[in-house]
């Protein structure tokens, strides 16, 4: 299903910290941003990955967790009243007659702009998919059999002899979950004890207990079946000895990992996939396409936030010029310019 | 001090430690390919490696963190551990790494 394309200033791809602080230097030379994640929430690294853990070196932020200087870039940029595109990948590219880009997703969002910025530091969030030889084309394979990395819709599982794999929260609340309504219920780790909460573990043990799940320290070493209807693994332990296991269908979760993606196929100029620009612009070698942050690269380039910051409010100064072709750029500072103030609601 | 590295081609690198760095470090500066996307923080387990050779009991032992985050590792065997919580020192010169897969 596609909507209607969406006519804005500037496409960003990517809502991590730089993302986000784009739409507030973008906001303040009247630039409309529209951003894309594949995450379901803003933040990107710093919320997926560290949410909890402390940053030492924002300029004027002591201390700050993943989580905290997200909810302040967010608070920060509210004013220009960017839209957010989350759970979506952005997946192709092409410039339009009128020298425009279109920016498509995978949910159907269209995004027109002159200007597009990459902001998706090593690009998107994909799960990880155990080093099982073949493991792809059991991939898709259709509802409740085959290799899924998420649960979609639980009532698919039904009567399935399902397999988990991982320690985590997520595997764990799905061999709850999923219990009562499979044929039967195995759930492998490499080892005795899990990272996910207590609680979830305890509710494992009792299912355990009671027979619903059966639990193996081991890992999946072979997917057997056709392509499109597996019937079981090759479960291992770590003394190496090897059985056969039936299953409908393998969950395995071991959290995400990141991977470029559909940039790749952008027809941008990649170096060792970093995204070459110069530093006065932070464009790339693709005029009206721009990267900052960890997904750039130039002469002495270093991934820190602060300097992605930096590059936001460069790169900004040359969009206008392409969005705003006609208009003299006013260079003002927020300390002193009523103008600026007012665009932030603070006069 | 040295670290021996085996890539996942299967190809042995001969690396130079340096005091207080974590191996992740010099597997990366050395060129391996590892992705360490969390840079050293403990969060991701994606600079993930198998210690070789004994090496894995000579070395002190893994947090609760690292062990916890080693659930969201791919391919976990006894001998796991995550390269940026293994510290280069004179007791771990000579030690034998292979990363893990991807």
């Amino acid at each position: 299903m596609t909507a209607a394309p969406i006519e804005t200033d500037v496409a960003i791809i990517g809502a991590g910290p730089i993302g986000l602080f784009a739409v507030f230097e973008l906001g303040l030379l009247d630039l409309k941003c529209h951003l894309i994640d594949i995450l379901d929430r803003p933040g990107g690294q710093c919320t997926e990955l560290y949410p909890e853990k402390p940053i030492y070196d924002i300029p004027g932020l002591p201390i700050v967790t993943g989580q905290e200087l997200t909810n302040k870039l967010l608070e920060q940029i509210k004013p220009f009243n960017a839209q957010f595109h989350f759970s979506e990948m952005a997946t192709s590219l092409e410039k339009l007659p009128d020298g425009r880009w279109k920016l498509k997703t995978d949910a159907g969002t269209e995004l027109i702009a002159p200007v597009v910025v990459i902001a998706a530091g090593a690009g998107s969030f994909q799960p990880k998919r155990p080093p099982v030889p073949g493991i792809e084309s059991f991939e898709n394979a259709g509802d409740g059999i085959g290799v899924h990395y998420a649960v979609r819709k639980m009532e698919t599982f039904r009567g399935k002899n399902i397999l988990i794999a991982g320690g985590g929260d997520s595997a764990l609340d799905w061999v709850i979950n999923l219990a009562p309504l499979a044929k039967s219920m195995t759930l492998v780790h490499h080892r005795d004890g899990f990272r996910a909460a207590a609680h979830s573990v305890n509710q494992m043990r009792e299912l355990e207990k009671e027979g619903k799940v059966k639990f193996h320290v081991a890992s999946v070493k072979a997917i057997h079946g056709e392509p499109g209807k597996m019937t079981g693994v090759t479960l291992a332990g770590h003394d190496k000895s090897e059985w056969h296991h039936e299953a409908d269908t393998f969950l395995p979760f071991f959290g995400l990992t990141i991977k470029l993606g559909p940039i790749a196929e952008f027809g941008i100029n990649l170096n060792e996939n970093l995204i070459p620009v110069d530093t006065a612009r932070f464009e790339s070698q693709t005029p009206g396409i721009f990267a900052i942050g960890d997904i750039n690269t130039y002469t002495g380039k270093l991934k820190l936030i602060l300097s992605g910051f930096h590059e936001a409010a460069l790169m900004a100064q040359a969009a206008f010029h392409i969005a705003r072709p006609n208009e003299k750029l006013r260079f003002q500072y927020t300390t002193s310019s009523s103008n600026l103030q007012k665009k932030l609601g603070v006069s | 001090m040295k670290i021996h590295a085996i890539d996942r081609q299967g190809k042995e690198h001969t690396l130079e430690g340096r005091d207080g760095w974590s191996v992740m470090e010099i597997l990366r500066d050395g060129g391996l390919d590892i992705a360490a996307e969390c840079g050293g923080a403990c969060a991701c387990a994606t600079c993930h490696v198998y210690i070789n050779d004994g090496w894995f009991e000579k070395l002190p032992a893994p947090s609760e963190a690292e062990i916890d985050m080693l659930d969201m590792a791919l391919a976990v065997e006894p001998n796991s551990r995550l390269s940026c919580q293994v510290i280069c020192s004179n007791e771990t010169d000579g030690i034998k790494v292979t990363v893990a897969p991807e």
